[in-house]
C-alpha cells in the first residue's frame, strides 16, 4: 500500500515537473525541472524494483547529460533575451497542434493500459542480471551502441580540431 | 550501548555531518598553520579551537543579501542541493558492522549518483550569480567534475570486479583477507585524485580560485548561504575519505593482529581521520595546476590508467578462476 502511494507521489512530481519544464521561459528554470522529473522517474524505477535502472538515471541523465546541457546554456548565456524569445514561440497556435495530436496518443496508452492484464512488477532486477542480459543475449546491442559512440566522439574530435587549426 | 536504528543514524550523520565539518574548518587552519610554519589560528580557547564558534556567529549574523542582478530562485536553491546531496550520499556507507542506513545492491552507484548531483550546486550558484567569474567558475567546475567524474566511476570497478557486488556491505566483507588498497593500487590512486576534484578542494580548487577568479562560482554569496557551500565542501570531503576507507583500506576492520584491541566504528574513525589529515597535507604540499593542465592531466594521464587497470584486473581475475 505504502508503495502505491509513493509510487503515486512520484509520478505526480514526475508529471508536473515535465509540464514546468515545457513551459518555462527560462531555459535554467526549465532544466532543473526536468531534473527533478529525471530524479522522480529514477524512483519510480526504484520501487517498481529496478535499482540499477534507477541509478544509472541518476548518475547518466540526471548527472551527466543535464550537467551537459546546463554548460552550454551557461556558454552561451542569453539572458533576457533568450526569455524574450522563447515566451514568444510560446504562443498557443504553436503548441496547440502538437498538443491535440499527443492527446490522441495519451487515449490510446490510457484505453491500453486499461485492457492489458498483466503483473505491475516482474519482482526485483539485480545489477548482476542486467550485466548478464547486456553480454549475454543482448550483446550485439551493446556492441553496437560502442560503435555509434565512438563516431560520435571521433566526429567531435575532427570538429574541434578543425575549429583550432583555424584560429592558429 | 545504543540500538543504532537507521532514524537514530541519520540523525547522528545530520548532527555529526555539521558538527565535523564546524571542527574541521578549525583541524585544516590549525594543521596547516603547522605545516607551513606559521601560527594559524590560536587566539580564542584552547588551540583557538573557539573560533569554530566564533566563526558560526560571524556567518549567522551576517545580512542575508541576494544581488539585485542574480536569478533569485536558483541562487538560494544552489547552495542546499550540495548539502542535501552530499548527506544522501552518507546513508550508503556501513560505519560499522550493523550501523548503516540502507544497504542497497546499488550501494556504490547511489553514491557516484549522488556525488554526480552535487555538480549542479556549483554549476547553478555560479550561473545564478550573474557575475563573469561566478560564470567562469561554473563553467569550470562543471567540465572539472564531468571528466572527473568518470574516471571516479571507472577506477571503482576494478573494486567491484574483486568483490563481485556493487553493495558497500558486500565489499568491505571481501577485504577480509587483504584490503584492496593492495590489490588495486592503481584504482585507489584515481580515486584518490578524482575524489579531490570532484569535492573541488585545493589543489583542485579552480572552481573558486582565488587569485584568478576572487572566489569563483560563490564570489556574491555571503553568510548562510556561504556556509552552505563550505558545508557541503567538508561533507564532500568527509564521504570521499569514508568512500576510501570503506572501499581500499577495509571499512570497519582493523588490522588482522589488532582487530579485536577496538571496536569496528573506532577503526572506522582512526582511519577517516588519517585520511582527511591526507588531504590536508596534499592542500599544503601541492601548488594548483592551471585548468588545461588538470584537464590534460585527467584525460591524457588518469583515463589510461584506469582502462588499464580495469584490463588487468579482469585479466587476472580470470586467470585465476581457470587455474583454480
Amino acid at each position: 500500500m505504502l508503495e502505491v502511494v509513493l509510487f503515486y507521489i512520484a509520478s505526480a512530481v514526475a508529471l508536473l515537473a515535465t509540464i514546468l519544464a515545457m513551459t518555462r521561459a527560462n531555459a535554467i528554470h526549465a532544466l532543473i525541472y526536468l531534473i527533478i522529473s529525471l530524479l522522480a522517474v529514477a524512483v519510480i524505477f526504484f520501487l517498481i524494483g529496478a535499482p540499477f535502472a534507477a541509478a544509472l538515471e541518476i548518475v547518466i541523465y540526471a548527472g551527466a547529460i543535464m550537467v551537459l546541457f546546463v554548460f552550454v546554456i551557461m556558454m552561451l548565456n542569453l539572458g533576457e533575451r533568450g526569455d524574450a524569445r522563447e515566451r514568444q514561440w510560446l504562443q498557443p497556435k504553436i503548441w496547440f497542434g502538437p498538443a491535440i495530436l499527443s492527446a490522441v496518443l495519451l487515449a490510446e496508452i490510457v484505453y491500453l493500459m486499461g485492457t492489458v492484464q498483466g503483473p505491475a512488477t516482474v519482482g526485483i532486477v539485480t545489477p548482476k542480471a542486467v550485466g548478464l542480459a547486456l553480454f549475454g543475449p543482448y550483446v550485439v546491442a551493446v556492441e553496437l551502441a560502442a560503435m555509434l559512440l565512438l563516431a560520435g566522439l571521433v566526429g567531435s574530435y575532427h570538429l574541434g580540431r578543425r575549429a583550432l587549426e583555424r584560429r592558429h | 550501548m545504543v540500538e543504532w536504528t537507521p532514524v537514530l543514524l541519520a540523525l547522528g550523520i545530520l548532527l555529526g555531518g555539521v558538527a565535523g565539518a564546524a571542527i574541521l574548518t578549525w583541524w585544516e587552519r590549525r594543521l596547516l598553520g603547522f605545516w607551513q610554519d606559521r601560527h594559524g589560528p590560536n587566539r580564542i580557547g584552547p588551540w583557538g579551537i573557539g573560533l569554530v564558534v566564533a566563526d558560526m556567529i560571524k556567518l549567522l549574523l551576517k545580512d542575508d543579501w541576494v544581488p539585485p542582478f542574480a536569478d533569485r530562485a536558483v541562487f538560494i536553491f544552489a547552495p542546499t542541493a550540495i548539502v542535501v546531496s552530499m548527506m544522501m550520499g552518507f546513508a550508503v556507507v556501513p560505519f560499522a558492522p550493523d550501523m548503516q542506513i540502507v544497504d542497497l545492491n546499488i550501494g556504490l552507484l547511489f553514491f557516484l549518483g549522488m556525488t554526480s548531483l552535487a555538480v549542479y550546486s556549483v554549476l547553478l550558484g555560479g550561473l545564478a550569480s550573474n557575475n563573469k567569474y561566478a560564470l567562469l567558475g561554473g563553467l569550470r567546475s562543471a567540465s572539472q567534475m564531468v571528466s572527473y567524474e568518470v574516471f571516479m566511476g571507472l577506477s571503482l570497478m576494478g573494486v567491484v570486479m574483486m568483490s563481485g557486488s556493487f553493495s558497500l556491505v558486500d565489499i568491505v566483507a571481501a577485504q577480509s583477507d587483504v584490503w584492496f588498497c593492495f590489490s588495486q593500487v592503481l584504482g585507489l590512486l584515481v580515486f584518490v585524485v578524482a575524489g579531490i576534484a570532484e569535492s573541488h578542494r585545493l589543489p583542485f580548487d579552480l572552481p573558486e580560485a582565488e587569485h584568478e577568479l576572487t572566489a569563483g562560482f560563490h564570489t556574491e554569496y555571503g553568510g548562510m548561504k556561504f556556509a552552505m557551500f563550505m558545508l557541503g565542501e567538508y561533507l564532500g570531503l568527509m564521504l570521499i575519505s569514508c568512500m576510501i576507507v570503506t572501499l581500499f583500506f577495509g571499512g570497519w576492520m582493523g588490522p588482522d593482529l589488532l582487530n579485536e584491541w577496538l571496536p569496528p566504528i573506532i577503526w572506522f574513525a582512526i582511519k577517516i581521520f588519517f585520511v582527511i589529515n591526507f588531504f590536508i597535507l596534499l592542500r599544503a604540499a601541492i601548488p594548483r595546476p592551471r585548468y588545461d593542465q588538470l584537464m590534460s592531466l585527467g584525460w591524457k594521464i588518469m583515463l589510461p590508467i584506469t582502462l588499464f587497470n580495469l584490463v588487468v584486473t579482469g585479466g587476472v581475475l580470470l586467470w585465476i578462476e581457470e587455474t583454480v
